[in-house]
């Protein structure tokens, strides 16, 4: 259903496993809200914090698109494909899980944790060969822009995964407004303001909340304070 | 509580075990695993399921037949898809399915 749905940061369920704290916007795991399945094809966004020195051990997936955005310190990739990669923030990791494939992830610093957000779309497409992505954007201009980091499309710019899905990220100063269109009509679009403060059409959002809703044209943004924001374009069904 | 009997098809056999473990793990869920189809079936006609989760390589046809046998021999079973193939949201679509019951 097309309703629009508003996370503020305190409204996420916190799992607190010791050497992972995990902010998680929809059910995972344990935690089941019936309220928090999902916005359109965005199934999971998790805030997760690991210890230094700790992460996740061996363990599989199948039929996802598994994202990954480190926002403060480093997170080692191993996975079944024989792919090894050291992930940080200014990068983007991507996964189609497909018919299966297993991986580790950890933070190899002792000292210093890993903050990251673990993104998970339903597919368009099951059973898919799996495939691993990673990309550098970090030189990217997304100074008051919105620059691409994710599509559908192998040609077109960032990662890519198995959905009709847009990532945009921007950082934009305070005071600055501009618009943002879709790239697919019908889409929703999910914001998560990973710093700082911004009005997105009415809607003012603070650090780590989520919004998202369904526009029918441009989207306003106005920054209230400097912000970094994360765009999730979805679609509703697929 | 009464129990609650789940049969998975995956025919990834890692990750089958995997998903009926973690299943295990609650108290009151009962997992069987079932590699094909046609395990599936057997298993369907022997034993009572509350759910069935469709899980990794089990394509559209194989769905429409898992549909069509539970609509005919347990009606009231509730079929659906899994994703992720593990921990991540295993335990939140069988809260769902069977609140959706």
């Amino acid at each position: 259903m097309k309703n629009n749905i508003l996370h503020t940061a305190d409204s996420r369920f916190v799992a607190d496993h010791g050497w992972l704290k995990s902010a998680q916007t929809f059910s995972f795991h344990d935690h089941y809200d019936p309220q928090r399945i999902q916005f359109g094809a965005l199934r999971v966004l998790n805030d997760d914090i690991v210890h230094g020195g700790k992460g996740f051990g061996r363990h599989p997936h199948d039929n996802m698109e598994i994202i990954s955005i480190p926002l403060e310190g480093t997170l080692e990739h191993q996975d079944s494909m024989g792919n090894v990669a050291v992930i940080e923030p200014g990068e983007i990791q991507a996964m189609s899980a497909g018919t299966g494939i297993y991986h580790t992830e950890f933070n190899k610093d002792p000292d210093q944790p890993v903050t990251f957000l673990q993104i998970w779309l339903y597919p368009d497409k099951l059973n898919v060969t799996p495939r691993y992505d990673q990309l550098d954007y970090s030189k990217g201009d997304m100074h008051n822009k919105f620059l691409q980091i994710l599509s559908p499309d192998p040609k077109d710019e960032g990662v890519w995964i198995q959905q009709q899905a847009w990532f945009h990220i921007g950082k934009l100063d305070k005071d600055f407004d501009t618009n943002h269109s879709l790239k697919r009509a019908g889409n929703g679009l999910y914001v998560f303001v990973v710093k700082g403060n911004i009005i997105v059409n009415d809607q003012a959002l603070g650090q780590r909340d989520g919004y998202g809703f369904w526009p029918d044209s441009d989207v306003k943004f106005a920054a209230t304070s400097d912000a970094e924001v994360l765009l999730m374009e979805v679609p509703e069904k697929w | 509580m009464a129990n609650v009997n789940i049969l998975v098809l995956a025919d990834h056999a890692e990750i089958l075990e995997t998903i009926i473990r973690l299943i295990n793990k609650n108290e009151g869920w009962n997992g069987t695993g079932a590699a094909s189809y046609d395990e599936a079936r057997e298993a369907l006609k022997i034993n009572k399921f509350d759910l069935v989760l469709l899980g990794v390589g089990v394509d559209d046809e194989a769905e429409s037949q898992i549909l069509r046998l539970c609509e005919s021999i347990a009606p009231k079973t509730v079929c659906m898809r899994h994703y992720g193939g593990g921990s991540g949201l295993l335990s939140s679509e069988i809260q769902h399915a069977l609140a959706q019951r």
